[in-house]
């Protein structure tokens, strides 16, 4: 049983430095759902079977659907922007 | 450079705020002396099966009341930083026309949709026998409605449907707690209804028709959230 | 044993998600991190709760109102981050939306360019 507990913590905790170093934003956004959907089976199993559907429906569903939504507004505008200035330079810090 | 040592610093210096934490506890043997009566005296005074509903709804209720309020602040909040936009500001050209759901996406949607309501209402009806309640079921209801936002981007939520069914839900789970003040023991008290056998589905006083308005309420409050965040086109 | 376990790995996912907000530059990465932080702090009182050998704490046919008392976990902790986690969902959206108005402000995502909040 310990094992389990100590097998899904390691797997958090490379998630969550993973969802921090990487470059690409949707990649980190999904990685954290990760991380948030390994902290509801932890909850299931520390016996709080309420904390873990609420953790799974919204840390990790519903937080990256607003976390997506936000970016992809954003990218949204970074293009109309980039459309309108389109004779300065083509290195922007799109990704 | 002295940036990283002071972060470096920072970061030791809060686990080492974290560290009794973790040297005092031990895996607990028995509950604390309130926890203990909110267990062996919760089912009977109460009537729910779902200790924790109990805590949430009844001993904590005030609490809860609290809770929801700050989520009405917080979707305030984003409803003004966003919602005020107007439609159609950004010249979109016709090449960015966007694409609609595959057949697979609109069909697996239209089918999911109803199930997905049906469940929302169920979880927030059963708040007091099994796991779950009303923001669990709240934010089932709330994922459906995402789920139409994915099969057709440029759907209109109604806000002052939404509105008017986050206040009503809201007014109605204030004046149940006057109600409770009135004919039972205090602010938020389930107990003017009959608690009923324990498990059945009308049981625990009003503990069910608590947790469902607060299950609209937060339905609601999420969906126009999640509405105010998507982009316009 | 596992209220230590999970304690630990709390104060891990903490530490991450500081270093993370401390760190990073990107505005969407901060907010992340901040989420990061919310899940090690839920689950430090999720174990702080943890009781020896416990279950869930719902009365059925296996765990009758006598058996309760040494058998089922706190509610209080539960009770408590199930509020949490709720909240959380709403700040981090209020976050979100202050960070898509600080791009249509300031055209970055970059807060070392946002030259205002320096000092």
């Amino acid at each position: 049983m310990i094992v389990v507990y100590i097998l899904l913590g390691l797997m958090m905790l490379i998630a969550a430095v993973a969802a921090i170093q990487m470059r690409n934003i949707v990649s980190a956004i999904i990685t954290a759902g990760v991380v948030s959907l390994i902290g509801s089976i932890l909850f299931l199993l520390a016996g709080a079977p309420d904390v873990a559907m609420t953790e799974a429906a919204i840390g990790s569903a519903l937080t990256t659907v607003i976390f997506l939504f936000a970016w992809s507004r954003i990218t949204e505008q970074m293009k109309t922007d980039k459309k309108s200035s389109e004779h300065d330079s083509e290195g922007g810090s799109n990704d | 450079m002295i940036k990283r040592i002071i972060i470096i610093i920072t970061l030791i210096g809060l686990s080492f705020v974290l560290l009794p934490l973790f040297l005092n506890m031990e895996d607990a043997e028995r509950l604390s002396e309130l926890s203990q009566t909110y267990v062996t005296e919760g089912a009977e005074e109460l009537g729910t099966a779902n200790l924790v509903t109990a805590v949430v709804v009844s001993y904590r209720g005030l609490d809860t009341l609290g809770e929801v309020a700050v989520l009405f602040a917080a979707t305030a909040g984003v409803t003004l930083l966003l919602g005020t936009k107007k439609k159609g500001g950004s010249v979109t050209d016709l090449l960015e026309e966007r694409r609609g759901g595959s057949e697979l996406l609109n069909t697996g949607a239209a089918l999911l949709f109803p199930v997905l309501l049906l469940f929302g209402a169920y979880i927030f009806v059963h708040g007091h026998l099994t796991p779950g309640g009303g923001f669990q079921g709240g934010v089932v209801i709330a994922s459906a409605f995402v789920l139409l936002l994915f099969i057709e981007s440029d759907r209109e939520f109604s806000h002052s449907v939404l509105h008017s069914l986050e206040a009503l839900s809201g007014a109605a789970y204030v004046l149940i707690g006057l109600i409770g003040l009135w004919f039972a023991a205090g602010f938020l008290d389930p107990r003017f209804l009959p608690s009923g056998e324990i498990g059945r589905l009308l049981s625990a006083g009003a503990i069910p028709l608590i947790y469902s308005l607060i299950g609209i309420k937060v339905g609601s409050e999420l969906i126009g959230v999640v509405d105010s965040l998507r982009r316009r086109s | 044993m596992i209220t230590q376990l999970l304690i630990i790995l709390g104060a891990a996912l903490i530490l991450v998600g500081f270093w993370g907000v401390l760190t990073r530059k990107h505005i969407v990465k901060i907010i992340i991190s901040f989420s990061i932080l919310d899940t090690g702090i839920h689950l430090i009182m999720v174990g702080i709760g943890y009781i020896k050998d416990g279950s869930a704490p719902i009365i059925d046919q296996e765990m009758p109102v006598s058996r309760l008392a040494g058998n089922v976990v706190d509610p209080i902790p539960s009770a408590l981050v199930l509020t949490a986690i709720v909240i959380g969902v709403a700040v981090t959206a209020l976050m979100l939306s202050y960070a898509v108005q600080l791009y249509t402000f300031y055209k970055t995502v970059s807060i070392e360019q946002i030259k205002e909040l320096k000092w």
